[in-house]
């Protein structure tokens, strides 16, 4: 029976320890230091996932330094291998991972800012809708409103921060590092979308980020509005909704049996 | 419609020609709609359009309407002991659908294991066993998409104790029991090579070149220390180097004019530099063409 199996295994396993020993079994005609040779694959795993990763977080990396940021990652790869072969999907844990990575912790707002930056992409990515305009919603009588069901464009994500990260994000849009960023600014709800080819971010007022979350659960317009209000008393559903409708990140509507 | 200066080229997708082609990066795709570069056709990378929607999309459909396509697969992890993951065949099979490329290419390598994924190439012994193996894993992915697909020759760094056939006997068995064609990429043979100590054109000789039906080219880079022996790294980040334009003349004598590939995914220059490297792929295929005209059959 061959080895082949218990090979490939050893392999990865070797593969995704850095500084352990090659696995037995392996030759090269001219290269007596094996290790070398198998640290060729092993650095180009790392690097490819660490570029993956730095690609995916842009702001995030820039935020806390090449340096930092390749240590940081080595261990989150570690810790979250792919689960899949496609690489637009690998770094979704990141923002847990560096909410819970204690050098981390003296950027309190960097979670935050992946959380952001995850969406984003997730934004860019997701499959196409059109959005709805005003004028669409103009045929529902207000006594409808209660029951009605808003669903939101499969690209629409909202989040809610108690730090100024379309700030942060925007100081970072240019090739080089900004001055100052003022985390002393007010955070809040944001609303990130596409309702074309670009994605666009706008703030969401006051319980925005709930009310959308609630919307995604599939609670109709009424139910979702004192969900939202429960979070924030301050939540105002005109405001909210004319904000959802302006960002472009409805695409249906529908009206339910009961709100 | 509107009209253009290479109409030829319009032919909403179709089969590969025996030309230069050029690897789609996202960074080129508005340049290449509105300048609509003369070149044979675009090679794109399967995972990269495999979200649901969005700019990706729209600028491969708006590719795949004025140029041949051929759909390059890093996935599968075909070499695996596993069989391919059946979700990710299922998406390969979508976009293969969707934007219906004359060729579609994979590796002899795997990249998975236990349901984690490494995104490298990594290598596999050659034993009757794996080719049983990597026969039965190319066989579901041929009946999956109902079509031929290619397999690449890896690059690679070191070998396996328990490997008791070449990689060209290897190929040779592969494409004999599957069906499958070859994409012999003449960077890796160069790579390979050096790393290992082998005669690069002994290796093409091997080669089972009836089988080849597109050469990739690329760039390495040479990480040859003082002290240690040679070692290059396939990382396709440079422009192709001389001895690989080399093996592609002798590639080419053995194989007749397919369609070639200038591969690059790091350090991506300006198109133009890289419509240079392909303007000098189509004089050395175009001067096989006249002097073999017998080995056209790539050509459609």
């Amino acid at each position: 029976m061959s080895p082949a199996p218990d090979m490939l295994d050893r392999f990865a396993v070797a593969l995704m320890r850095p500084g352990a020993a090659p696995p037995q079994g392996l030759c090269a005609a001219k290269a007596p230091d094996m290790a070398a040779r198998f640290n060729v694959y092993r650095n180009n795993v790392f690097a490819g996932l660490i570029e993956a990763l730095a690609s995916a977080y842009p702001v995030t990396a820039r935020l806390v330094g090449e340096e930092f940021f390749t240590i940081m990652a080595r261990e989150f790869i570690i810790a979250h291998p792919p689960a899949s072969p496609v690489l637009l999907e690998f770094g979704a844990e990141l923002p847990e991972f560096l909410a819970s990575f204690p050098p981390a912790a003296a950027l309190p707002y960097l979670p935050d800012m992946a959380r952001f930056e995850a969406a984003w992409l997730g934004a860019f990515h997701a499959a196409d809708a059109a959005p709805l305009a005003a004028a669409d919603f103009a045929a529902i009588a207000p006594e409808q409103m209660a029951a009605l069901r808003l669903d939101l464009a499969p690209a629409a994500r909202a989040l809610s921060s108690p730090w100024p990260l379309l700030h942060i994000w925007q100081a970072h849009q240019g090739e080089t590092e900004p001055e100052f960023i003022d985390i002393e600014r007010p955070g809040g709800d944001l609303l990130i979308t596409r309702p074309a080819y670009e994605v666009l971010i706008s703030p969401l007022p006051p319980g925005g980020a709930d009310f959308a979350a609630a919307l995604v659960r599939g609670e109709a317009l009424g139910r979702a509005a004192e969900a939202a209000r429960c979070a924030d008393a301050r939540f105002d559903l005109t405001a909210a909704l004319a904000a959802l409708i302006r960002g472009g990140a409805c695409s249906h509507l529908s009206l339910t049996a009961k709100p | 419609m509107a009209p253009t200066s290479h109409p030829r080229l319009c032919n909403q997708g179709g089969p590969v020609p025996a030309s230069a082609g050029i690897g789609l990066k996202a960074m080129h795709c508005d340049e290449i709609l509105s300048s609509r570069p003369r070149i044979g056709w675009f090679e794109f990378h399967a995972e990269n359009y495999m979200g649901a929607g969005g700019l990706p999309h729209r600028q491969l459909t708006a590719i795949a309407a004025h140029y041949p396509l051929s759909m390059h697969g890093v996935g599968l992890s075909l070499g695996g002991e596993a069989p391919p993951d059946k979700a990710h065949l299922q998406r390969l099979r979508a976009l293969a659908e969707r934007y219906r490329p004359g060729l579609v290419s994979e590796h002899l390598a795997w990249c998975g294991r236990g349901g984690h994924y490494f995104n490298d190439l990594l290598p596999t012994p050659y034993t009757p066993r794996t080719l049983e193996r990597l026969c039965a894993h190319v066989d579901l992915v041929q009946t999956a998409l109902g079509r031929q697909i290619l397999i690449e020759n890896p690059a690679v760094y070191l070998r396996f104790e328990e490997s008791c056939l070449t990689e060209t006997e290897f190929l040779e068995k592969l494409t004999r029991a599957t069906g499958c064609g070859l994409l012999l990429d003449v960077n890796n043979v160069h790579v390979s090579a050096v790393n290992l100590g082998f005669e690069p054109l002994a290796y093409l000789e091997a080669f089972p070149v009836h089988a080849v039906a597109e050469i990739h080219l690329a760039g390495h880079l040479d990480e040859s220390s003082a002290a240690g022996a040679p070692l290059l790294i396939d990382d396709h980040g440079s422009p192709v180097a001389e001895p690989v334009w080399q093996l592609f003349a002798a590639a080419l004598r053995l194989c007749g004019p397919v369609p070639a590939l200038i591969e690059r995914d790091n350090n991506i220059p300006p198109l133009a530099e890289l419509m240079r490297e392909a303007a000098r792929a189509d004089q050395m295929l175009a001067a096989e063409a006249r002097t073999a005209p017998g080995a056209l059959r790539a050509a459609s």
